[in-house]
């Protein structure tokens, strides 16, 4: 379970986190949402490790590890998986090999046996299939040249093959159509179980008519201001985020 | 005018001959009454002695030979008895005229911010020579040794000097060395277009080698237009030094148009945070010439942003040359350079050299550049006869297109239709 | 391959970012006394049993040597070279001339089993199976000549190759074995007073190989030679010459290391490719001499002359280097494009990190029509390492149609290194064209922390970017050396981050 005390982070001297408070029990999901500036993005890199990120207080600890004190390669090897809202291009970096050497990276630090080429690509094409993507996106350089649709489902893609424990999605519905926010939400989806959880960093109520969470809470000044069920997303949309700042 | 005697005799050839003029005027010179000026002119005199005039084994003079400089003599300029020698229409509505080096009060606008330096010397001590550098740059040296007047442009805080040409005319009938010194000072804030204009009248071999220093300060922004319309037979040798304070701006663009032998060289320290500079030019060079536009860059703050597109267009036996620099030291993070050169060969016997260099030493950067090198797109050339329009006039629009496109980047509008006009009808001129 | 293979495990066994090759073979050494002069190089030439005209051939190398001074305009600097402080031969005493691999010392073939470079032609054939990820089809062996200090100790597959009518020796057994064939190649690419490095290799030049591949010959296999420089204060001074008669295909392999010490070792090679009409050279390598120490202590002064001439018609000559080792490289293999339609290319990675210096790229020299060259240089700057490529493309006026193009990147890790771009464009032809491109840029951010959030460490995130950056080049190697050129970047910038 992920668990955030009294989280305080700043940026250049700017406190961006103002005492974050969130418990995501495992195989939970649970949606954030919160207006522009609210510090969305901010949260979902510090609890990664983003560089530039200072924090001022409060702890985040995930299955009882101390998320704060580790590099962002090793929460990654525990289970956290960060999905973009920008996904990065790396110009002459080969997918299949990017994402075999990050897989084989994390099957070292689990103790796990590294896939070689073969089983690799067997493994990447069944999971390619089943989110509808072109096989040659696996030759192309990462997120060189891809468009904005395909490069939420390599991050999608990513996940499936990473199996994380603990997915922070950062806005990952930020403009994609219909089509993809379904595969985007299938794919989550299909990680859902017990042993998986994951918090859904979103603006609009859209994504979560497909992720349908277990909680929602909403982020406001760089603080949880309300939580409640699903249908609190709902109320939202309907009046906006200024009845929340009201109230 | 100057109470220099007139010495009409050839002095001997190469830097010797130089020197010895040096010697013989030392004491004429203007200003030999302030000791910090003797100074300096000993100090140029020295470092030139010591450095001589550069051979092609220097590395930066690897393309251009100062051969036909070294082997001839050069004589002083005679004092002008009339000065009805016809000028070419006037660039910018206020024009200062310089004739063999000299300011000349009665054909120049009262109202352009620009005096004569040689009359007021005692107020630049300090500011003369602390731009310009001699170690390496021998004709720069040479120049602080003999120089006998120029412009003294300095503008006060947030002054607006507007836009003025300053007109350089070598009376080229007899082959005469003239070193010309300009000194421009911008203080905070302060705006300038200046269109220096060199101006050959006569088929004579000539040397106009001018040094031109600016002092850019914060938030100052300078244009500096520069026509190279040298005679048929002249030199020209030029030396641009340039240091730009914080969020300052020296904005450049050299025509090489005249001229047998033609060199440009410009030395541009960005020495502020966001300070700014482009380096753009055009080199016109036609049958018999050789033009040379050799840049240094220097990145010495952070932040800052630089521009250079050069582009070259050669016909008949002609060589064209560009040498472009940037130093990036280690404190400049966050530099953004970019350095195109272009050219276009127009001619079997004509050969282009180009060197664009970078020399980074801090890790944050975004620097780059790019050379093509040329022959006229056929299937451009194609399209346009095949709607009519004969080879020569397709050609013609092709060669325009090609360097209009540079001028395009200079900002102030007088400036930029003094260059466009110097640049159209070139070719077809060639081809005549 | 285990030959790759097992150079591979053995620098993936490096945790420290120390050199992998610094070991010091323990053998019995014969060397000419110290010093240069006349005497040491009628020393060599009788040692080698060398004919007359190849002895006044180094004599007049050396004369010309001698009024020559070294070369001060490369972007390195280092202290004086004392050359008469330095050993100009060096051999592992043993008989003298060709023997079969079962006659070498055992020390030497051990030597360079650690290197991993088996010189046992089974060893070699019996990793043609089970290759791990390697494609179904079988791998061709590759044929070694090494060359232990200043002699060729060993060469692999000379008969079969020998089958073909291919000549694979050392330099030294050609000059017996072929004369009329080194007398007619060396020097006709390098000439002996072309520069100071390689007037002094002319003079003094110990062994190196010697390729002759006959008319429409494809050679069958990779050659290889492995150069390591064993011996203290010995200079390594080889000479290789490798020719494609008309229509014949090669492809050479080099690759080098030395042991770590803290003085610093001259090896100052002359390679001259000959490529006849129709013929195909393409020369790989990857330079892992010792690089020195973090301070700068120790390393290889490597000042190497290459040259390629494309003589025939349609000839095509490639060089790809890697270089990742040295503590100056000073080197621009280059192509004399004179057949009409030939083409030259280079392809380059060079790699600075702690104190070490490079100056390398490369001359195109286009004199026939329609000649075609490419250039792609990817240089990468770590630590206090200072990377210059340097590059000169020369269109002469009869080379109508010639094409350039020319890719120049370079990469920063850190803030104490430099990245330098000296291209030289010279153009005398109007129906050429020439296009040239360089960046500069660093290793962003967001990019490694994008690597680090799927799990990469920074080290590994870095040599991620790092090949991803050199991809073209890379893909230019033979795919064994290309895996292995991989690991070495990596592990050349070990300790550049963090």
């Amino acid at each position: 379970m992920l668990k955030i005390e009294g989280l305080r982070a700043e940026i250049e001297g700017k406190e961006i986190l103002k005492g974050i408070d969130l418990e995501v029990p495992t195989g939970e999901i649970h949606a954030i949402m919160g207006p522009n500036g609210s510090g969305k993005s901010t949260l979902s890199y510090v609890l990664s490790g983003r560089e530039g990120y200072e924090i001022t207080g409060g702890s985040a600890t995930f299955n009882g590890q101390d998320l704060l004190a580790m590099e962002p390669e090793e929460r990654a090897a525990t289970g956290l998986f960060l999905a973009f809202q920008y996904p990065v291009e790396l110009p002459g970096v080969g997918n299949a090999n990017f994402l075999r050497t990050a897989l084989n990276a994390q099957r070292r630090a689990k103790g796990e046996s590294e896939l070689d080429a073969m089983q690799f690509l067997k493994l990447a094409r069944e999971r390619m299939r089943a989110l509808s993507m072109p096989e040659d996106m696996l030759k192309r350089g990462v997120n060189v040249g891809f468009s904005g649709g395909e490069k939420k489902r390599n991050e999608v893609l990513q996940m499936a093959l990473l199996k994380p424990s603990l997915a922070i999605l950062d806005e990952t519905d930020s403009g994609l159509d219909i089509d993809a926010l379904k595969i985007v939400a299938d794919g989550v989806n299909a990680m859902r179980g017990p042993d998986f959880s994951s918090l859904v960093i979103t603006h609009y109520q859209r994504l979560l008519d497909y992720i349908v969470p277990d909680r929602v809470h909403v982020l406001m000044q760089g603080r949880i201001v309300q939580s409640g069920g699903p249908e609190l997303a709902k109320q939202l949309e309907a009046s906006g985020y200024a009845s929340v700042e009201a109230a | 005018m100057n109470a220099i005697t007139e010495h009409n005799a050839l002095t001997e050839p190469g830097a010797a001959g130089f020197l010895h003029r040096f010697e013989g005027l030392r004491a004429r010179l203007p200003g030999r009454d302030l000791p910090w000026l003797q100074s300096l002119r000993e100090a140029g005199a020295a470092s030139f002695r010591e450095q001589g005039f550069p051979t092609r084994r220097v590395e930066a003079w690897k393309y251009t030979d100062l051969g036909p400089l070294k082997e001839a003599g050069f004589g002083e300029a005679l004092t002008p008895v009339d000065s009805a020698i016809p000028l070419p229409r006037a660039a910018a509505p206020r024009r200062v005229v310089f004739i063999d080096g000299r300011f000349s009060p009665e054909l120049s606008d009262p109202d352009a911010p620009v005096r004569s330096l040689a009359r007021h010397l005692d107020e630049v001590e300090g500011l003369l020579g602390s731009v310009a550098r001699h170690e390496g740059v021998p004709l720069a040296a040479l120049n602080t040794a003999l120089f006998e007047d120029g412009a003294l442009i300095d503008l006060a805080p947030g002054e607006d000097g507007g836009v003025v040409e300053l007109l350089s005319v070598v009376r080229a009938d007899r082959p005469v060395a003239l070193h010309p010194r300009h000194l421009v000072r911008l203080a905070p804030g302060a705006k300038l277009v200046l269109i220096e204009r060199a101006w050959g009248h006569g088929e004579s071999r000539y040397l106009h080698s001018p040094v031109l220093e600016f002092q850019v300060a914060a938030d100052a922004h300078v244009t500096h237009a520069r026509l190279q319309q040298e005679g048929p037979a002249g030199i020209h040798l030029s030396t641009v030094f340039a240091t730009v304070a914080e969020k300052g701006t020296y904005d450049s663009f050299l025509l090489h148009a005249g001229a047998r032998l033609a060199r440009a060289e410009a030395y541009v320290t960005l020495a502020g945070a966001f300070s700014a500079a482009h380096l753009n030019g055009a080199q016109l060079v036609g049958d018999g010439q050789h033009a040379d536009c050799t840049t240094f860059l220097d990145h010495a703050a952070p932040d800052c942003p630089s521009r250079q597109t050069v582009k070259t267009v050669l016909a008949g036996r002609s060589r064209g040359v560009f040498q472009g620099k940037i130093h990036v030291h280690q404190i400049a993070q966050r530099t953004d350079g970019y350095q195109m050169n272009q050219a276009l060969l127009l001619s079997e016997q004509a050969e282009i050299d180009s060197k664009p260099q970078l020399e980074i030493y801090a890790d944050d950067v975004k620097c780059s550049h790019g050379a093509t090198v040329g022959a006229l797109d056929e299937t451009q050339l194609f399209y346009l006869r095949s709607r009519g329009i004969p080879e020569a006039e397709a050609r013609s629009m092709l060669i325009e297109a090609f360097l209009l496109d540079a001028v395009e980047t200079v900002e102030n509008e007088v400036a930029r239709a003094a260059l466009s006009e110097a640049v159209s009808g070139w070719w077809q001129r060639m081809a005549a | 391959m285990p030959a790759v293979t097992e150079t591979i495990d053995t620098v993936a066994a490096v945790t420290s970012g120390t050199y992998k090759y610094g070991f010091e073979t323990e053998i019995e050494m014969e060397f000419a006394p110290k010093g240069l002069n006349e005497d040491i190089v009628r020393f060599i030439s009788a040692k080698k049993n060398e004919p007359d005209w190849l002895l006044a051939w180094r004599l007049k190398a050396f004369a010309m040597w001698k009024t020559m001074e070294e070369p001060h305009w490369p972007a390195v600097s280092y202290p004086q070279i004392d050359y008469q402080d330095a050993y100009y031969y060096a051999a592992p005493v043993k008989k003298q001339g060709p023997r079969s691999l079962d006659e070498v010392d055992p020390e030497l073939l051990r030597t360079y089993e650690k290197l991993g470079i088996p010189l046992k032609e089974q060893a070699i054939l019996a990793g043609v199976e089970g290759a791990g990820e390697s494609p179904a089809e079988g791998r061709m062996p590759i044929a070694v000549d090494a060359v232990f200090d200043s002699v060729s100790v060993a060469t692999s597959y000379k008969e079969r190759l020998g089958k073909e009518g291919i000549i694979f020796c050392s330099i030294s057994e050609a000059v017996q074995e072929h004369p009329e064939l080194v007398r007619q190649y060396l020097g006709s690419v390098v000439p002996q007073g072309d520069n100071f490095f390689a007037a002094l290799n002319s003079a003094v030049f110990t062994d190196g190989s010697f390729v002759y591949i006959p008319k429409g010959v494809r050679c069958p296999m990779e050659l290889s030679t492995y150069f390591r420089i064993n011996a203290k204060s010995t200079g390594q001074f080889e000479r290789t010459l490798i020719i494609a008669d008309e229509g014949a295909t090669v492809s050479y392999l080099e690759g080098c290391t030395a042991p770590m010490r803290d003085e610093n070792q001259l090896h100052a090679a002359v390679v001259e490719l000959v490529a006849l009409d129709d013929a195909s050279i393409k020369y790989s390598t990857v330079q892992n001499w010792y690089p020195g120490d973090e301070n700068g202590v120790g390393g290889i002064y490597n000042f190497v002359t290459k040259r390629g001439a494309c003589r025939g018609k349609r000839s095509k000559i490639s060089w790809t280097q890697v270089e990742t080792g040295s503590s100056i490289t000073w080197k621009y293999p280059s192509c004399i494009l004179q057949g009409d339609d030939s083409v030259g290319e280079f392809y380059s990675v060079a790699i600075t990190n702690n104190r070490q210096q490079a100056d390398t790229g490369t001359k195109m020299i286009h004199i026939g029509r329609n000649t075609r060259s490419t250039i792609v240089s990817k240089g990468i700057s770590a630590g206090k390492g200072q990377n210059t490529y340097r590059g000169l493309v020369k269109i002469l006026p009869k080379a109508s149609g010639a094409r350039n193009f020319t890719q120049c990147d370079s990469l920063l890790i850190g803030d104490q290194c430099g990245a330098h771009t000296v291209p030289y464009i010279e153009n005398r032809c109007i129906s050429a064209k020439v296009e040239h491109e360089a960046t500069t840029s660093r290793i962003a951010e967001d990019q490694l922390f994008y690597c680090r959030q799927r799990g990469l460490s920074e080290e590994d995130a870095v040599g991620l970017i790092v090949n991803g950056f050199c991809r073209e080049v890379l893909k230019e190697l033979p795919m064994e050396f290309a895996v292995e050129a991989q690991k070495l970047l990596q592990i050349s910038l070990e300790g550049s981050v963090g």
